[in-house]
């Protein structure tokens, strides 16, 4: 038996989505639509192993205006499917049946699934299947997808209509929906059309044509003579009812439901008036004063479970990386102290004393520890002889005497290799290099886990279409939707599930231009970047951290006004008429299975790129042209510092132009806080006793000749902040690099985002730079020049006047 | 009149729909045709857009969206 294709096809918010879960369980397949960011849907019905069930995206008709229409219709009148199984709101039917008489006239066996039928029970309604059945030509049966009533059987239903379709050659009723000249029109229609299109769906054809729909007439390549001649019908038609002959289809399919519904459906009178459950939950969160203060307090909700210090996916995140992934964690409740200290404390106690040990060897009077990552240090004590005897006697605590230990799979990894001998390359390449890229991207799974678990919640529960109710005028006059303030909050803490979060976004445009703008404001990542910075460079500017949030702001209001205008993402404005759904509680598993999909799609999808150059990343920086293994600090003969060098020039004018300042932002690109460690390690053999005092003078080292000598520190603190400043606003790490790839759609688009992204970051960083040479006395040169101009240009592209965009 | 000058929970017919294209278009699929009775519901915190009840669900559109539909 071949394979059987059913497409499932229905309004947004019908149910579409919690039934093909039930059809298809976990053999789903999440991706795109070739070529535009719209999400493609399959996957095998239970019980069977050949029949795929399509998912569509959720759509109210088959226009030609949008993109998801724009996908179904292709998919249904190309693709051929076998069947198709039509989900239906039983409790908004009159609107979801208005895209019904429309699949129906493609001439494919279909079967109606009238969903929620325990809530129209609820209500007193009732629905006459048979005269809706009978009207439209196809067999309808009530399903209740939330309790898993009768969603099967349809399908089944489907399966079998779809095999008798192939044996027997005798094809559905198409309904006659229209008035008697339009029905003359499109039978004359019909016939000048015949053979052009397959026989059964000849009717949908000569709709379209008689809505003079540009793609199916481009498509069908009809001749201008033969138009000419359809023209004078429609026309005649259109003068005999006063409106266009679009506006003719869409009210006479309306009139023919309502028609329909005042003999098939029967409402409960008692009903007709009183407000629902979703009136009262929404008078108050669309309220003028209640709803934005209801906003940021969801918001508040979701930065606390995402991304807030403390809060659960922070703890999850640490688990993930330090615990689970990296060297192991103490089961939960198990844990308890010894000698009264618990396993932190002896920690931290067992690292004074080695940083104790270290200093006094050295021959320091004063000993600190602080953070690896940022330089700071968070205490100071001086040393002396009996200070070292006793630290030396300090032993490392052994985590399994503070609780049930479980090893981490990094530390796993290492004790295997160990056991197995191998060398260090070997050890070096799979510990570091290998796991590394894999822990890379399953590190981010935490995080991206809850803000989907979160977000998935807001969309079931209909809070999201809210958002965008609530949002649009602000954001519409960037050229963003009202959805787009949720993946930049998101993108504080962390850009991948913000890009992944610009998923709720349904128009195309707004989506894309969320995608390249939501990294824009600075992550977690590049918080250590910043605390970095401030903490060697900026002591005294205390405003340096909210400064660079601002910036992002700025880039993301300037950068969507800029984009708005450019000819890309110009063209004509995207309607905004919306349903808001009612409000219902969403079930467990419906959650999970959103957030599952999600995950699963950035696990398999992202894993393939960021893995493979996270593994190159780690060889380039840890082995020579010789390919020598080289200790981490032996940074300076590897090949990323070659390769840096060969990309500095395009740095110089930047101000950091060096190997150095090349190799940082490259490394930064596995993870954005590695650009403080690869600085650590490319400083090491500067003058100076701590990593703080080796950035410094490297950068400093920097300053040009034509400085004068009272404002060269100034000058090292200007490179510094056009170096911080590039590395925080070119594209986001590889993670996100790839996820932007992902959700752009086409590589063409990822490529696009991050030239924008590439730009932004380097005119920013150039502008900084050049300009503060001049204010120190440097002269005005050949670059800032260029800067001026670049600027003048960007400024340009904000403020000038928008094109006239009439389609 | 058109449909943002409503007064907030008043309902009036739809009498014409003006401009072309994908705007018209996807307003009338929505199930705004002439004849229907649309329900101004709210309007949204920040001014617009605005909410209406038409065919028996809530549907929301732009202030620009509105001044298309003409009502009585």
């Amino acid at each position: 038996m071949a394979n059987i294709k059913i497409a499932l096809a229905g309004n947004p918010n019908s149910g579409k989505t919690t039934l093909f879960n039930e059809l298809t369980g976990s053999s789903q397949y999440v991706g795109n639509w070739p070529g535009v960011t719209v999400e493609k849907k399959d996957g095998i019905l239970k019980g069977t192993k050949d029949v795929v069930v399509q998912d569509l995206p959720g759509i109210y008709s088959l226009s030609p205006y949008s993109l998801e229409e724009k996908v179904s219709r292709r998919f249904l009148v190309e693709e051929n499917p076998d069947a198709i199984l039509n989900i239906v709101d039983g409790t908004n039917i009159e609107r979801n049946l208005y895209l019904s008489t429309q699949l129906a006239e493609l001439g494919l066996p279909m079967v109606m699934a009238v969903n929620m039928m325990d809530v129209v029970k609820r209500n007193g309604d009732k629905i006459d299947f048979g005269k809706v059945g009978k009207a439209l030509g196809c067999e309808v049966v009530g399903i209740s997808a939330l309790k898993k009533e009768g969603g099967l059987e349809a399908a089944q239903r489907t399966v079998e209509l779809a095999k008798n379709a192939t044996s027997s050659k005798k094809r559905p009723e198409v309904p006659h929906v229209f008035t008697g000249s339009v029905e003359h029109a499109i039978a004359h229609i019909e016939e000048s059309i015949q053979g052009k299109v397959a026989q059964r769906s000849i009717r949908w054809y000569a709709i379209k044509i008689f809505e003079r729909d540009r793609e199916i007439i481009k498509d069908l390549d009809i001749g201008v003579g033969l138009m000419k001649h359809i023209e004078e019908h429609i026309r005649d038609c259109e003068k005999e009812l006063d409106d266009d002959s679009e506006s003719i289809i869409t009210n006479q399919r309306y009139e023919f439901i309502q028609n329909l519904m005042s003999k098939a459906l029967s409402k409960s009178e008692q009903r007709k008036n009183k407000a629902t459950l979703s009136d009262k939950i929404d008078k108050i969160v669309t309220n003028r004063i209640l709803a934005l203060p209801i906003f940021i307090l969801s918001l508040c909700v979701m930065w606390w479970l995402a991304v807030a210090e403390g809060g659960p996916g922070t703890v999850l995140t640490d688990w993930a990386n330090d615990g689970f992934l990296g060297d192991g964690w103490h089961l939960p409740f198990t844990t308890h102290e010894v000698d009264g200290k618990d396993f932190e404390a002896a920690s931290e106690e067992f690292a004074k004393a080695e940083a104790t040990v270290k200093a006094w060897e050295a021959g320091e009077k004063t000993a600190s520890i602080g953070d690896e990552e940022t330089g700071e240090t968070s205490d100071e004590w001086t040393v002396d002889e009996a200070a070292y005897n006793a630290a030396k006697e300090v032993e490392e605590p052994d985590p399994s005497k503070y609780g049930v230990w479980v090893p981490g799979i990094g530390a796993l990894i290492g004790s295997g290799l160990e056991k197995l001998g191998v060398g260090n390359t070997v050890k070096s390449l799979v510990n570091d290099g290998a796991w590394g890229g894999v822990a890379t991207v399953l590190g981010f799974v935490p995080v991206i886990f809850v803000v989907f678990l979160f977000l998935a919640f807001l969309e079931d529960c209909g809070y999201m279409a809210r958002v965008a109710f609530i949002m649009d005028r602000l954001f519409r006059k960037f050229g963003l939707s009202g959805k787009s303030f949720i993946p930049m909050i998101v993108g504080k803490g962390c850009g991948v599930p913000a890009v992944m979060a610009a998923r709720t976004i349904e128009n195309e445009r707004d989506h894309r231009m969320t995608v390249i703008l939501a990294t824009f404001v600075p992550c977690g990542a590049k918080t250590v970047i910043i605390a970095m910075f401030a903490a060697v460079f900026f002591r005294d500017m205390w405003y340096v951290a909210p400064l660079m949030d601002i910036i992002g702001i700025a880039i993301i209001v300037m950068g969507g006004i800029a984009l708005k205008k450019s000819k890309m993402f110009a063209g004509e404005a995207a309607p905004f008429v919306m349903e808001l759904p009612a409000y219902h509680m969403p079930t467990v598993s419906g959650i999970w299975r959103h957030t599952w999909t999600r995950l699963k799609g950035y696990m398999l999808k992202a894993g393939l790129i960021i893995f493979p150059a996270c593994v190159f990343l780690w060889f380039i920086m840890h082995f020579d042209f010789k390919f020598n293994l080289l200790e981490d600090e032996q940074i300076a003969e590897s090949m990323l510092a070659t390769m840096g060098g060969w990309i500095a020039w395009l740095l110089k004018p930047l101000g950091f132009g060096s190997w150095q300042g090349a190799a940082a932002s490259v490394s930064a690109e596995i993870a954005k806080e590695q650009a403080t460690a690869t600085l650590g390690l490319v400083a090491a053999n500067m003058d100076g006793a701590s990593t703080a005092a080796h950035v410094t003078n490297l950068f400093a080292s920097f300053v040009p000749a034509c400085v004068p000598e009272a404002s060269k520190v100034a000058v090292a603190k200007l490179i510094a902040m056009s170096f911080m400043v590039f590395n925080l606003f070119i594209p986001p790490c590889m993670v996100a690099i790839a996820v932007t790839f992902r959700e752009m759609g086409s590589k063409a688009w990822g490529w696009l985002a991050i030239a924008f992204q590439l730009f932004v970051g380097y005119v920013l960083a150039m502008s900084i730079y050049q300009i503060g040479l001049v204010v120190c006395g440097c002269g005005f040169g050949f670059w800032t020049a260029v800067a001026l101009l670049v600027d003048a240009w960007c400024l340009w592209m904000v403020f000038r006047p928008a094109r006239r965009t009439n389609a | 009149m058109t449909l943002n000058e409503l007064e907030i929970g008043k309902t009036a017919k739809v009498v014409r729909l003006l401009g072309e294209g994908a705007v018209k278009r996807r307003i009338m699929d929505m199930g705004i045709t002439k004849g229907t009775a649309v329900t101004l519901r709210k309007i949204a915190p920040l001014g617009d857009p605005i909410e209406v009840t038409v065919r028996g669900y809530e549907l929301s559109l732009r202030r620009e969206e509105a001044v298309k539909i003409e009502v009585a």
